[in-house]
């Protein structure tokens, strides 16, 4: 049954046995690559490409469509693919922002433990002081890695947490300052802009940062992470991407429409809860987990 | 981004203006309209496919109204029938009429908002002169029980005591004895959240339910999920036979097809949507006002109406 739904199943079943491609097939690889979650732009630009190398009598079988529509896919993640680098500055300022429940606080536990672990003095801001025992969480996980967490009461304001924290990570000399943000819809004016005034305070504190301001994305997200990216972007400027709940059936198809469309690298993978269930986002593996039955 | 399903329908029909019925041939190209504006709002492609078949054999053959275009007659057979698939305006009441104290078991994926319509459902409840008592049952996520505690200060309503290192089917039995001792007529059962291919999870949730015997089982679906619903919603059904659906985060601007894809796969009613972090947002499920926003479409549900 999972063969047949995966997206290399679906394509097998589409040209299996046909000696051409014609444009009904092409058609149906337009609704297999839309339900794959991979964008409806992006599909309609891929299939535009597969187009023309059909018109140029380059794709024989479907094997070589197949193969071609693999190597576009790969071209685009690999496009704007790069590697996060905090050393480069000091200390490096990390502000993680997305909708709710996507899995911001986890990924920065995470993030925590995989940094003190190269042997950075980590410092986490808990500037979520909506959610109900949203610094707790996040305490918790910083009690795993032995890192300390910066915080108030609940219902302050989150610009004065991040302000006390920007301030304690130069007194304490720390690497690395991650800073955990409450989940906010892009879509409501008011706490994006409480969001802009974070990003505010951390750049007057600390004259160019963050240096990272990292979107949170959930693997089961449908269409709507094109919005999310769009207007978290124009609001903080994203500059790179963690995808989440990649253990699970979702194989988070819409990144290769997000990091194309507004030029973002996907930095980092969720793959469970544990704390060393982060790994870095390789183009090339997450390709062939799209295109795996 | 795209035009509304019914900017681009009229369009297609514009050259049809005047043909008097509907057939195979003029409705082709509405079809394929119908079909994208479904897949990108979220609806899975499966759930797609016999959708528009249905509608094209409602479709063909039926004489456009005079007052109606041809494009918005199309419009009105595909929200009549997405109403329909979507149960039309059933009762979607939640169902406790048993003996006190009645369970609530909230089930989903990480992040879609479990613990939040515990409390939700809890003030929904209170309203209702209930005395619902909130369980926290999950003990994996870092402070999930720290969570649901201030979650039930906020609200004056009593959170059953629980810790982390209790087993959650323990914690749920226990509370419902503690339900029945101290005069608690509902108990909302909030689980962690899990992936439905997980089987250690899954036999968690098994459990809880052969103890307790929930009237309702919710399974709580992320307004924002892609063509992945139909697994996920698939998965905790087939485990636990669901009694009813939340969808959150609706406030946004996901278009929320998911729950077409949910009810499809399921059958099983959407009860209430989330429209907020608050407390206070939760509504109980229109199907029309989903449907409409699935199409993309106010004045023209006002224009079909009068037809
Ligand atoms: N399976 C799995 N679960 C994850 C992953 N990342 C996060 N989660 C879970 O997703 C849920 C939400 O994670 P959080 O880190 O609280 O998400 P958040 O974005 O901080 O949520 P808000 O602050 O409420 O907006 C939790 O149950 C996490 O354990 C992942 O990669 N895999
Ligand atoms: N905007 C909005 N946010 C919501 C809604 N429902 C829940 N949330 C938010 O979504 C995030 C996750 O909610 P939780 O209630 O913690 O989700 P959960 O399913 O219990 O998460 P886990 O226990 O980690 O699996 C939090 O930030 C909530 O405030 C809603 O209807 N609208
Ligand atoms: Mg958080
Ligand atoms: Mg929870």
């Amino acid at each position: 049954k999972k063969t047949k739904d995966g997206l290399v199943g679906r394509i097998d079943a589409l040209v299996l046995g046909k000696k051409e491609i014609d444009a009904d097939t092409l058609e149906e690889l337009e609704e297999i690559l839309i339900t794959s979650d991979i964008g409806v732009k992006t599909t309609v630009e891929l299939i535009r490409s597969l187009e023309q190398r059909l018109g140029r009598n380059e794709l024989k079988d479907g094997e070589a469509l197949r193969a071609a529509l693999k190597a576009d896919i790969l071209a685009r993640l690999n496009a704007h693919h790069s590697v996060l680098d905090t050393d480069a500055r000091h200390p490096f300022v990390l502000l993680v922002i997305g909708v709710n429940g996507v899995g911001k606080t986890t990924t920065i536990g995470k993030l925590a433990s995989r940094f003190t672990g190269k042997g950075k003095r980590v410092l986490l801001a808990a500037a979520d002081t909506f959610r109900a025992a949203a610094a707790e969480q996040l305490e918790a996980w910083g009690e795993r890695s032995g890192v300390d967490v910066v915080r108030h009461k609940e219902g302050a304001d989150p610009s004065a947490v991040v302000f006390d924290a920007c301030k304690a990570a130069v007194a304490r000399q720390v690497d690395i300052l991650i800073v955990d943000t409450a989940g906010r819809l892009h879509t409501k004016v008011n706490l994006m802009e409480e969001m802009k005034k974070i990003h505010r305070v951390i750049g007057r504190e600390i004259p160019g940062a963050p240096h990272e301001t990292l979107l949170v994305l959930d693997a089961a997200t449908g269409q709507n992470a094109v919005s999310q990216a769009r207007l978290f972007k124009e609001a903080a400027g994203v500059t790179g991407i963690a995808l989440t709940k990649l253990d699970g059936t979702a194989k988070g198809g819409i990144v290769v429409a997000v990091s194309h469309e507004f030029g973002l690298p996907v930095r980092y993978i969720g793959v469970g809860e544990a704390i060393d269930d982060l790994r870095d986002f390789n183009p090339q593996e997450f390709t062939d987990a799209l295109f795996q039955a | 981004m795209f035009d509304s399903l019914s900017e681009k329908l009229e369009s297609v029909f514009k050259k049809l203006r005047g043909q008097g019925v509907m057939t195979e041939d003029n409705i082709k190209e509405a079809l394929r309209e119908v079909r994208l504006a479904l897949l990108e709002a979220d609806v899975n492609f499966k759930v797609v496919k016999d959708f528009v078949e249905s509608v094209r054999v409602k479709a063909v053959g039926t004489e456009v109204v005079q007052s109606l275009t041809p494009g918005q007659q199309v419009i009105k057979i595909v929200h009549d029938e997405l109403v329909a698939v979507m149960g039309g305006n059933e009762d979607n009441g939640l169902n406790l009429s048993a003996k006190p104290p009645v369970a609530i078991m909230m089930v989903g994926l990480q992040g879609a908002g479990k613990t939040t319509t515990c409390g939700k459902l809890g003030r929904h409840l209170k309203n209702q002169k209930r005395r619902p008592l909130l369980v926290p049952a999950d003990v994996y996520r870092p402070a999930a029980i720290e969570q649901l505690t201030t979650v039930g200060r906020q609200l004056g309503l009593e959170v059953f005591n629980s810790s982390a290192d209790q087993k959650p089917v323990d914690i749920c039995s226990a509370a419902m004895r503690f339900a029945e001792l101290n005069g608690f007529d509902t108990v909302i059962l909030d689980t962690a959240g899990r992936h439905q291919i997980d089987d250690f999870l899954m036999n968690e949730l098994a459990e809880i339910k052969a103890a307790v015997l929930p009237l309702e089982i919710l399974f709580v679906a992320d307004a924002m999920t892609g063509q992945e619903a139909v697994n996920v919603a698939g998965g905790f059904n087939e485990r636990l036979d669901i009694t009813g659906v939340v969808l959150t985060k609706l406030d946004g601007d996901a278009k929320g097809g998911a729950a077409l894809s949910v009810r499809a796969v399921t059958g099983k009613p959407v009860k209430f949507v989330g429209l907020g972090e608050k407390l206070d947002a939760l509504e109980v499920f229109h199907a029309d006002r989903l449907v409409s926003r699935i199409l993309g479409m106010g004045d023209v549900l006002t224009l079909v109406e009068k037809a």
